[in-house]
């Protein structure tokens, strides 16, 4: 599995090299690395069924300062790294049509894979954090070169958060290894270090809040939908389908799993508040409720999306922080969840429906009358939105159910309150598909006229086969869990017993 | 005084001056008639091939000891910071290849030269006559290097700033050295130091006290950290792009392993009293914060400490935060060196006596001065192709020369402290170093130097907003000028190479670091 990073870095660097004038060399170079990578992901994920923490690479790095290259993976890892691999052949499949620089946009693309790849497989925090970093400057490029809608704005705006973030976590890392004083970086070292528990109690919020401004946590959401709408299709996926959950997965494996005692009762409360769980736990159902609102009032259908990502975002800080683990294990699948769900949504409105319409405006869209003109997209919408709604049959059911069971044990007022979440989700999801696709309002002679004048370019086959690629993996999760969570499952139980509580 | 062992001693130095003498006879004597660039070539050659011939002398050249005292110091942070600055040296007179600014290279490349050799003296120097001597060949090479594009106004006008500025600065530190040599009767700096603190003890302190300002001042200078910093932007724009490199990179590493060599002398000392007075425990330049009765004691620890910590924020904060307003490269870059000063004196404030805090100080500033010496390389092609260092003169470089933008995608993420990049590692292992401190125990000390890196990394964070604004020219907004820069072949292998080596050792920090942990052993 450790051949995933390997692979995307040299892809990249390829791809970069690659003549310019050849875009359709650099499309099937970037396919055949992200395949590859999705296979070996596979190959991981299928060898690595039953087994515990598998250390992969274990070489010295910085002898003189106990760092060590060290990739290791259990069940969690393995789902993520599958998760990215499916992401990142989705994504170069509704890139096909870029043809802008092409070669660089593929380099800068599988460079962020790569770096995505490192994280989920670091078994050392300072690793952790190089490859977390590395991730951050290919986002700003693909935005900033290739997107939309204030890119310029929205890459500098994400580049920005992510790194005031990852300055939160090394401040973090430099104190955490600093006053464990074993010399060390690994995460299982640092772990057993026995920090001292008021240390814990600031250092635990630090990281949190650090990785958790990627995860997009309330309120420091904000870089989400600006840079989801401002990116081109295929980053946005991997924003929404990936990084973020680089951020959640940093709330978990460093903030969780290293400093565990901060989330210990604070010995009094405030408002109602009595510890850094109680205060992580609200900020994440309040980011379940205010993105669903906020998507509810969008006239953007991406903003729509934007705001949507962050609502089920909110689902997994939410399952992190029940400490339970029903209630982790739902979070660990919401990132997989989310991640294909969101990756289609995003692909079926900034590919499929865009670039045939070059608008975005749901009340531009209600007079065109997709799903007439464009029923492949419309029927794709409908499967994501019922899945992005929750129904069961799909992945997103199975995830958000044991999210709520677990907090329900931990807190019943915070799986109430987030209910109110997912009805308004149904709602923003449902206003969005009538909206986009099936107005009421029979066409006009002068819109039928217009029709006529301008047919949109036929749905082509790199977006069928990523539409299917998703929508088989959402649905093949919600239908058979079992398959992931058997790999979870282990995973979490072995993290609770030498974290948590 | 055995001139055997002061010749042997001041080898490399003597290999400098010698081969600044031969570059001006054979650009004189043989030359005078020759193309401006093939003459600007054989410059550089004979001097680079001086730095190559200085380089093996490093090794050979033992300390040079006086009585009992060691005037000229070898090994350690003396020399690594040699080698550093030889090679720098050769790198900045490569970069000189191809360039336009002169039509007398031979004079340039001797006064890179002497300037060098002059570094090479304060890195090893123990004396304050020495040290005096060594710092004033320097500047003195550095002013005529700034006005050395003779048909560049700002090149004069920086020149005259620059003089003054240093001239003044000059004259504070010799001050200060003569309070010390009144304090204590003596010029060597052990002495100094041993004799110092024990005025201090009986009733010198203020004026002990005021010497460490002038010597602060006069060393700020040279290390351009606020407030002694205004000539830096000025400077750096003004020089012309070779000799801008030069004074970024070369003055700056000689200057701080100058100012490693004093922390190191003063804590030495501090080790024997400490040792002596059977106190348990490890104690720090940063002694003086624990407790009222050893406050008393390490007056000139305490006050240094200070200055150091006074000096170190307001450069970080005023350095990064200036750099915000630029809209000239140069300038920017001058306020982003101001703000690498800062944290480096972080590490020099929070000092240990063991050698770690001058090797993650030393690997900082190498590295600093190696990608410094390539980002104005990049600045200096593209200034000669467009006539200007505003930002919007690097406005789709990636299109008119792509390795070009490469290289300078590299060097400035180094500088933002990206990693895998050597900027990112050189940031870490100086932070870890003065977290560790107190033994890593960061709740039983004082959680100032916490504080203080959380303060810095904050700043660092602002950093890459500015990075960005020049790559965002390069790489993200269009050409306003889409015909290719053509760069000279020299100076794409000089600067190809840098950006690889920082990949390189930001991949692999450990070759570096064991390398100067290597000349401590």
């Amino acid at each position: 599995m450790a051949w995933t990073i390997y692979i995307s870095f040299a892809g990249a660097l390829v791809a970069a090299l690659l003549p310019k004038g050849k875009p359709d060399a650099a499309r099937w170079w970037a396919l055949a690395v992200s395949v590859t990578g999705l296979t070996l992901g596979v190959a991981g994920f299928a060898s690595g069924m039953g087994q515990g923490r598998v250390v992969l690479v274990d070489a010295p790095w910085v002898p003189s300062m106990g760092i060590h290259y060290l990739l290791a993976a259990d069940g969690i890892s393995r789902v993520l790294v599958l998760l990215t691999g499916i992401a990142a052949v989705a994504g170069v499949l509704f890139s096909w049509n870029i043809e802008l620089r092409t070669n660089q946009f593929f380099a800068f693309y599988l460079a962020l894979i790569g770096g995505v790849y490192g994280v989920f497989l670091s078994g050392d925090l300072f690793l952790l954090f190089v490859f977390y970093e590395i991730a951050i400057v290919p986002k700003y490029f693909l935005i900033a070169i290739w997107g939309s809608t204030r890119r310029e704005y929205g890459a500098m705006k994400l580049a920005l958060y992510s790194f005031v973030g990852s300055a939160m976590v090394l401040i973090g890392l430099l104190a955490a290894y600093t006053a464990s004083g074993s010399h060390s970086t690994a995460l299982v070292d640092l772990a057993h270090a026995n920090l001292p528990v008021h240390m814990q109690m600031w250092l635990f919020p630090l990281v949190f809040v650090g990785f958790g401004i990627l995860a997009g946590m309330w309120p420091f959401h904000t870089w989400a939908p600006t840079g989801h709408v401002a990116a081109p299709t295929a980053a946005s996926m991997l924003l929404a389908g990936v990084v973020m959950k680089l951020g959640a997965y940093g709330c978990l494996r460093v903030g969780i799993g290293l400093f565990p005692h901060g989330l210990d009762p604070w010995g009094f409360s405030f408002i109602g508040l009595g510890s850094w769980r109680d205060v992580f736990a609200w900020l994440a159902v309040i980011g379940i409720v205010y993105g669903a609102l906020v998507a509810l009032a969008q006239t953007d259908f991406k903003f729509v999306i934007g705001y949507s990502s962050v609502s089920h975002m909110g689902f997994v800080l939410l399952g992190l922080m029940t400490l339970n683990q029903i209630g982790l294990d739902g979070a660990v699948l919401q990132m997989f969840s989310h991640g294909v769900i969101a990756g289609l949504l995003f692909a079926i409105v900034g590919r499929v429906v865009y670039d045939r319409t070059h608008t975005r405006q749901l009340s531009e869209l209600e007079t065109m009358h997709l799903s007439r003109r464009l029923p492949f997209a419309a029927w794709a919408f409908v499967v994501a939105g019922i899945a992005s709604m929750g129904l069961p049959g799909f992945s997103g059911f199975v995830a958000e159910f044991q999210v709520l069971v677990g907090a329900w044990r931990a807190n019943p007022v915070w799986t109430v309150a987030s209910g109110i979440g997912i009805i308004v989700g149904v709602a923003y999801t449902w206003r969005a598909m009538q909206k986009a696709f099936f107005s009421d309002a029979l066409p006009t002679a002068h819109e039928l006229e217009r029709e006529h004048a301008h047919v949109f370019a036929p749905i082509t086959w790199p977006e069928i086969a990523g539409v299917v690629l998703l929508g088989s993996c959402t649905l093949a999760v919600g239908l058979y869990p079992r398959i992931l969570l058997d790999s979870i499952e282990p995973a979490v139980r072995a993290l609770l017993a030498g974290g948590a509580q | 005084m055995n001139y055997a062992a002061l010749f042997r001693a001041t080898l490399p130095e003597t290999a400098l001056e010698i081969a600044a003498l031969l570059v001006i006879v054979i650009d004189l004597g043989f030359l005078r008639k020759a193309a401006a660039q093939a003459r600007i070539a054989a410059a550089a050659v004979v001097g680079v091939a001086g730095c190559a011939a200085a380089l093996c002398a490093v090794s050979i050249a033992g300390p040079y000891n006086f009585g009992d005292a060691v005037l000229l110091a070898a090994g350690g942070s003396a020399g690594v910071a040699q080698v550093a600055i030889l090679i720098l040296t050769a790198l900045t007179l490569l970069l000189f290849v191809g360039s336009t600014f002169t039509r007398h290279p031979g004079e340039y490349v001797s006064v890179v030269l002497m300037a060098a050799a002059g570094g090479l003296i304060i890195s090893a120097a123990q004396d304050l006559l020495v040290i005096f001597v060594g710092l004033e060949l320097l500047s003195l090479g550095l002013y005529i290097l700034t006005a050395f594009a003779k048909k560049s106004g700002r090149s004069a006008e920086s020149a005259i700033k620059y003089y003054l500025f240093g001239g003044m600065s000059a004259a504070f530190l010799l001050f200060g050295f003569s309070y010390l040599y009144g304090i204590s009767g003596s010029t060597y700096l052990p002495t100094v130091i041993y004799r110092a603190n024990d005025a201090a003890f009986s009733g010198g302190a203020p004026l002990l006290l005021i010497a460490l300002v002038m010597i602060a001042a006069g060393l700020g200078f040279k290390i351009a950290a606020v407030p002694f910093h205004f000539w830096a932007p000025d400077t750096y724009e003004g020089a012309p792009a070779p000799a801008a490199a030069f004074i970024a990179s070369v003055s700056k590493v000689a200057s701080f392993a100058l100012l490693i060599s004093i922390s190191r002398t003063a804590l030495a000392y501090l080790q024997i009293l400490m040792q002596n007075t059977h106190t348990t425990g490890r104690v720090y330049l940063t002694a003086g914060v624990t407790g009222p009765p050893i406050r008393s004691v390490f007056t000139v620890y305490y006050g240094w400490y200070l200055i150091l910590i006074v000096l170190a924020v307001a450069s970080m904060v005023l350095g990064n935060l200036a750099a915000l307003a630029q809209s000239s490269v140069r300038r920017l870059l001058a306020y982003s060196a101001i703000a690498h000063a800062g944290y480096i004196l972080l590490g020099l404030a929070f000092f240990d006596w063991g050698s770690r805090s001058a090797q993650a100080v030393l690997y900082y500033i190498v590295t600093y001065g190696l990608t410094t010496i390539g980002a104005f390389g990049v600045v200096g092609v593209v200034e000669r192709a467009t006539g200007s260092d505003n930002f919007d003169s690097f406005l789709g470089l990636q299109k008119r020369n792509p390795i070009l933008a490469a290289v300078l995608l590299v060097l400035f993420l180094s500088l933002a402290g990206i990693p895998p990049l050597v900027g990112f590692w050189a940031k870490f292992n100086l932070f870890a170093a003065v977290l560790g401190m107190y033994g890593g125990n960061l709740s039983a000390g004082p959680a100032a130097p916490l504080i203080l890196v959380a303060l810095a990394i904050a700043m660092s964070a602002v950093s890459l907003y500015y990075y960005l604004q020049v790559l965002k020219r390069a790489y993200v907004m269009p050409a306003a000028d889409e015909s290719p820069i053509r760069v000279h072949s020299v100076t794409l292998a000089v600067l190809i190479a840098i950006a690889a080596a920082v990949l390189a050792l930001g991949c692999f920090p450990a070759l570096l670091q064991n390398w100067i942990a290597s000349l401590y052993a």
